[in-house]
């Protein structure tokens, strides 16, 4: 038997190598007490690398592993996308490394291996590689949302998404399972020269496949009718992990619906737009309507959190109706690139708010903060009103650019109830800056410090938000020049 | 085609039949006396002393997950193996591979040697 070495090109994964090595530096490290303090400090320069290693591979689009893995500009601009995440989250997390300072090495780690996962599932031609970087992602996370393993909803938390998420990585392999089996292979590009050929019937069982896929990632971007671990698993996780998981999974499993769309599904997929419309409804109105009602901070971001995913939803419907539409895809990464900056920065003030033992997670308990603490106060302001959509920050243009391009496909009904939906959202963002500034404070602020580390991430959100509102024009011509 | 199968559905459709007549006809007909001395578990003749559901140290669990990490190394190494000598002439590249992939699983290791899985104490 004859045997061959497929062509390997290690530099293809170079950012994932670098963060790679990083996490395994990290984790070696957090075992020698004397050296951890500088755990975190090697995680920057890893991720500053690994920054430096997308710039030199910017518009190389080089391939490797025999086509599996592959680092165009779409990956790449993922992947800078997940970094940025990673970034801010660590910046949010000295309060809960300190706290948990045993662990630090773990919890370094598990994020950056998380991350590890995200960015091998932007960065390949293969639905193995997807799940095995699904995998990757989906494993650390776990083990994340129960760091806290001393207290009974953390672990709650883990066990929940542990469950649930395991079931769906079940209809995840079926699909790619019945992919394979009707077209005889696992490669994007291939099941799209198959579509193309058109020689052989596609049958029943692609497109049973196909709907696996998309259930399998709609959970873990929580779509509607899969959403119900999202508030759980959010409000019993540490707040940085929380933050981490709303973005980056999000994020993640986009990137993935992307490529599957674009590449691989893309002479079919107009047949399933009235599906993906359908969820794309669902997750908007389920998501805003039961906002309405919570009193917990965290549980709000989380249904709102399932109410963006409906919102960039629709504009991967709209894609779906019309696949030649660079606008639809551009606006979908617009609005994930914004949507990491506002929704980790949300998180941030919460964090910022919390107490070393206790949480202070009531939306009540804000009442008062605008004159206590302005900055923080401004900052969660501008959050707000960038996760509502008012002008002129980014989550404005975001959800501008998203409806415009359900218009430009003639899904006009679909448009009209995604702007009626970002008009409900507007009460439950707004309740928080009126409690923050016209209710009388019922928490005495002064167990809160400064905190520069934190105030620098959340500077950088609100510079994120405030610059891609005004000057979005450079970053969506590049968007739209991606693919 | 399909008459091809008939024998096959026969035997299944008679051993669901037998299987499940015999159990209901003993759980019908047969006779049934219990007695204290019948309703305890078996354990080799020896009268039992004590409760069956006894709490394990959690030591034993960890043992047992890492043996089935490093046995699932092995696992992977039988096939290079086996493949090595042909392979080889192509370039080192196959066992560099496998020594990036033992010093991944020495890491774990190391990891957990500082961490104290190994201590039983």
């Amino acid at each position: 038997m004859d045997y061959s070495i497929p062509t390997i090109n290690l530099s293809v994964i170079g950012p994932e190598i670098i963060i790679l090595l990083t996490a395994v530096s990290v984790l070696i490290i957090g075992l020698f007490p004397n050296y951890r303090r500088w755990s975190i400090s090697i995680v920057f320069i890893g991720i500053i690398f690994a920054f430096y290693d997308i710039y030199y591979l910017w518009n190389l689009n080089q391939v490797g592993f025999d086509g599996m893995v592959l680092a165009d500009n779409f990956a790449l601009l993922f992947d800078i996308i997940f970094l940025i995440g990673t970034l801010l989250t660590l910046l949010l997390s000295g309060n809960f490394i300190n706290q948990y300072i045993r662990g630090t090495g773990e919890y370094l780690s598990l994020i950056l291996f998380a991350t590890l996962g995200m960015m091998l599932m932007a960065s390949t031609n293969d639905l193995i590689v997807i799940f095995l970087g699904l995998e990757t992602l989906s494993i650390s996370l776990y083990i994340l949302a129960a760091f806290r393993r001393s207290r009974e909803d953390s672990l709650e938390a883990g066990l929940k998404y542990f469950l649930l998420g395991a079931f769906t990585t079940g209809f995840l392999l079926y699909g790619i399972a019945l992919i394979y089996g009707s077209t005889g292979t696992t490669n994007i590009y291939s099941i799209l020269n198959f579509l193309k050929d058109g020689s052989v019937e596609i049958g029943i069982l692609f497109y049973i496949g196909m709907i696996l896929i998309i259930v399998g990632f709609g959970f873990k971007a929580a779509f509607v009718p899969f959403h119900m671990w999202v508030p759980d698993v959010y409000e019993g996780s540490a707040t940085p992990v929380t933050a981490f998981m709303s973005a980056g999974v999000k994020a993640a499993s986009f990137a993935v619906f992307l490529r599957l769309f674009i590449t691989g599904f893309s002479p079919i997929i107009s047949q399933i737009t009235g599906i993906l419309a359908v969820l794309a409804i669902l997750t908007m109105t389920v998501g805003n309507v039961i906002a309405i009602v919570q009193t917990n901070i965290k549980r709000m971001l989380a249904y709102s959190s399932i109410a963006h995913a409906g919102y960039i939803l629709v504009a991967l419907t709209a894609l779906s109706r019309n696949i030649e539409s660079e606008f639809s895809a551009a606006s979908i990464m617009y609005y994930i690139l914004v949507y990491t900056f506002m929704n980790i920065g949300a998180f941030g003030v919460v964090i910022y708010m919390e107490k070393s033992e206790e949480e202070v997670l009531k939306i009540s308990d804000y009442a008062g903060l605008g004159f206590k603490k302005p900055f923080a106060a401004i900052c969660m302001t501008l959050f707000m009103f960038s996760l509502a959509g008012i002008p002129p920050t980014a989550g404005f243009m975001g959800k501008l650019y998203i409806f415009s391009s359900a218009v430009e496909s003639e899904l006009y009904g679909l448009a009209v109830i995604g702007v009626l939906n970002a008009v409900i959202a507007v009460y439950y963002y707004l309740r928080v800056v009126i409690f923050m500034y016209m209710k009388e404070a019922v928490l005495d602020f002064s167990y809160l410090s400064a905190r520069p580390v934190m105030a620098l991430s959340l500077s950088i959100s609100v510079g994120g938000i405030i610059y891609l509102g005004i000057f979005p024009q450079s970053l969506i011509n590049l968007l739209t020049n991606i693919l | 085609m399909l008459k091809e199968y008939l024998p096959i559905l026969i035997l299944l459709i008679f051993a669901f039949v037998f299987a499940f007549g015999i159990l209901l006809l003993s759980h019908f007909v047969g006779p049934r006396k219990y007695s204290d001395v019948k309703g305890e578990p078996y354990e080799s003749g020896i009268k039992p002393f004590m409760d069956a559901r006894v709490r394990f140290s959690v030591k034993f669990y960890i043992i047992a997950v890492l043996f089935i990490i490093f046995d699932v190394e092995i696992v992977f190494l039988y096939p290079w193996v086996v493949v090595y000598k042909e392979i080889v002439s192509q370039g080192i590249f196959i066992f560099i591979e496998m020594i990036v992939f033992v010093v991944i699983l020495l890491i774990g290791y190391f990891y957990l040697w500082k961490r104290g899985a190994f201590e039983w104490e």
